[in-house]
């Protein structure tokens, strides 16, 4: 973070968002429990909204900025505007990654940020509400290509998946494979760029120390761990507040392809290609970050 | 322009005949249906059968048609056993189609109007579903099965008959003054129904869309299938609160079996197809119809509010009142010589 924080707005005009404004607004608003309620139910197209959003920017503010003390590098190659498919290394059971770079985003560039995430989440009873509405959306190619193309949004996407989260702690930081590269296709469908991002502080957040693939079969889940985190605030919270691990992002100049964009299907190999490419990298600016760190929690 | 048009005692039927009549490049109109029709129409030729199917070629080679459009498809499984709905959807459908391919016919357009219920409503789909996305899961229930055959049926006509241009216009729920759907039956509760925990996406169409989209697809020549919803998405919560409603929440465990005593006390009817709807939403890329000069008259959340300004005034004035089909009197008006013709 900059020595002088700007500071906290909301996110509110969105001028490219091709859908009309919220439609109850001459609507006059009830008593003050009523608004809160009118501003949770009022999303945009994607089941996001921004007055959530803000409010989980204010809660998280102080865990992001005194907490995690997230500082960013090359915050520039992130674009103003346009489409752009921000593309990072994942880690910890329950990530800390992902809110923390849609808060940073969102804080510092004052763009919204859509992070694409695991369908099931759409599966589960008021989780499943509050991620759709602080901006999560499932990782399903037409959803990533309408919000690139379409829309012209940033979209967060973390190409590991759960292989990445599930991980146990001794493996941390090593990067697993990067999906079937479709990410890559995506963006070259939706002609915008792919900014890299590497993550330094997700792992030691919520380390893994062991897992059950019985309870995780059992209960229909990617893997079911048991954290660090546990050992220090509980069984449940334990699964819930991240280890003040010192987070450090560095953001990659954008990629760009030279292929023509809006094509059905492209070339495998080169999508593989690709998407090796943009692993590996982010891989050794991981590990460049790592050799530069000094202490896991001071950074 | 002479169009056949199906299921003229239903809703919708009624409403695209009263539309067609009105245009002078429309030359006849001429419904079929076992039930009579549901508003009073001018020019409307209405022939009752008792099985609609038999009749169809007679009826196609005797009108020269050039024009077929189905609306009768039935989408909502509360009103139909699900074995009627086979038989209204599937062979229905395919007796009429087998009608309008009669050799040398004179059939060169058939318009149906089917439901976006074929893309289903699952947790992993997609927030828009184009024309061509394929559902993610099979279909669980008799009205989805029944109208993903009907649309099977249509594919292969389309590819058989290259001559004929088939169009296909898939409606998101419909919301409006007049038309009664299980979204305006639970939207008249005095506490709608929810699925706790759950907030979904949905789209509505406002009837009056969908019979001007019919027209569009009768008048304008379009081919191929089309979602026809009122552009933008709401919330389930966003739509109660329009209408003035709490919500009741539904447990989000055997929610079907909670929707069960509703049904037995009459309160609503909530099929399955529906209860996905509550939980995980659906919406359609809007985007292929507008591009054939088709324009909204209302978006989802327009829609919406036209159906809460309809229902207050409902409130204080009461339902409209229905129309009841008269043979005689019909009869009387259009032929007999006693009634001054006013363009004759």
């Amino acid at each position: 973070m900059p020595a002088s924080d700007p500071p906290l707005r909301l996110v509110d005009s969105e001028p490219d968002d091709p859908e009309p404004p919220d439609p109850g607004a001459e609507v006059a608003p009830g008593d003050d429990d009523d608004l809160l309620l009118d501003d949770f139910l009022r999303v945009d197209p994607w089941g996001r909204s921004e007055r959530v959003r803000a409010l989980a920017r204010a809660l998280y503010d102080p865990v992001y900025r005194y907490w995690l003390r997230a500082e960013w590098e090359g915050l520039e190659h992130v674009p103003l505007d346009g489409g752009a498919l921000l593309v990072g290394n994942h880690g910890g059971a329950i990530p800390s990654d992902a809110p923390v770079v849609m808060h940073g985003i969102e804080t510092e560039l004052l763009r919204p940020v859509y992070g694409l995430a695991e369908n099931l989440f759409r599966a589960l009873p008021v989780i499943g509400t509050f991620w759709s509405r602080a901006g999560g959306v499932a990782a399903h190619p037409d959803n990533a290509y309408r919000l690139l193309h379409d829309d012209q949004q940033l979209v967060l996407v973390f190409p590991e998946g759960t292989k990445a989260t599930g991980k146990l702690a001794r493996d941390r930081y090593q990067l697993r494979r990067f999906g079937r590269g479709g990410f890559v296709e995506i963006a070259m469908r939706a002609g915008v760029p792919i900014v890299p991002l590497a993550i330094v502080g997700n792992e030691e957040a919520m380390p893994i120390v062991w897992k059950s693939a019985r309870l995780a079969k059992l209960l229909h889940i990617p893997y079911f761990p048991v954290t660090a985190n546990q050992f220090v605030y509980g069984p449940v919270l334990g699964y819930v507040v991240p280890l003040p691990a010192k987070f450090r992002i560095r953001v990659l100049p954008p990629i760009t392809f030279a292929v023509e964009p809006g094509l059905p299907r492209y070339n495998r190999g080169v999508v593989m290609e690709e998407a090796e490419r943009i692993r590996a990298l982010i891989q050794s600016e991981v590990d460049d970050l790592l050799r530069t760190r000094r202490s896991v929690w001071r950074g | 322009m002479r169009v056949l048009v199906t299921g003229l005692g239903t809703f919708w039927g009624s409403r695209i005949a009263q539309r067609l009549e009105q245009r002078p490049d429309v030359e006849l109109v001429v419904g079929v249906d076992t039930r009579e029709p549901r508003l009073p129409l001018t020019r409307t030729e209405f022939v009752k059968a008792d099985a609609s199917y038999g009749i169809l070629r007679r009826m196609v080679r005797a009108t020269q048609v050039d024009t077929v459009l189905h609306t009768h498809l039935e989408v909502d499984s509360t009103t139909v056993a699900a074995r009627r709905l086979h038989d209204v959807n599937v062979i229905g459908t395919m007796n009429l189609l087998a009608a309008a391919a009669g050799d040398g016919g004179s059939v060169r357009s058939v318009v149906l109007k089917t439901s976006t219920l074929v893309y289903g409503s699952n947790f992993d789909d997609p927030y828009f579903f184009r024309e061509t996305t394929r559902r993610t899961r099979p279909p669980t229930t008799a009205v989805e099965r029944s109208l993903l055959e009907v649309d099977a049926l249509v594919a292969d006509f389309a590819e058989d008959h290259p001559e004929i241009s088939v169009t296909s216009l898939r409606f998101a729920n419909v919301l409006g003054d007049d038309v009664t759907t299980v979204f305006s039956r639970m939207l008249r509760l005095p506490a709608v129904p929810e699925v706790f925990g759950f907030d979904p996406r949905l789209q509505f169409v406002h009837e009056d869309d969908v019979t001007r989209a019919l027209e569009h697809a009768v008048v304008a020549g379009t081919t191929g299938t089309f979602n026809v919803a009122g552009p933008g998405t709401i919330t389930w919560g966003e739509a109660c609160r329009l209408v003035d409603r709490r919500r009741l929440a539904m447990p989000p465990l055997l929610t079907g079996s909670a929707a069960t005593p509703m049904r037995l006390l009459r309160i609503v009817d909530i099929p399955p197809e529906v209860l996905r709807l509550l939980r995980y939403g659906r919406a359609v890329d809007t985007e292929a119809f507008v591009a054939t000069g088709f324009a909204y008259g209302f978006t989802t959340p327009e829609t919406v509010e036209a159906f809460a300004r309809a229902r207050r005034l409902e409130r204080v004035v009461g339902p409209p009142p229905a129309y009841e089909y008269e043979r005689e009197v019909e009869h009387f008006f259009r032929n007999s010589r006693a009634v001054v013709q006013p363009d004759a």
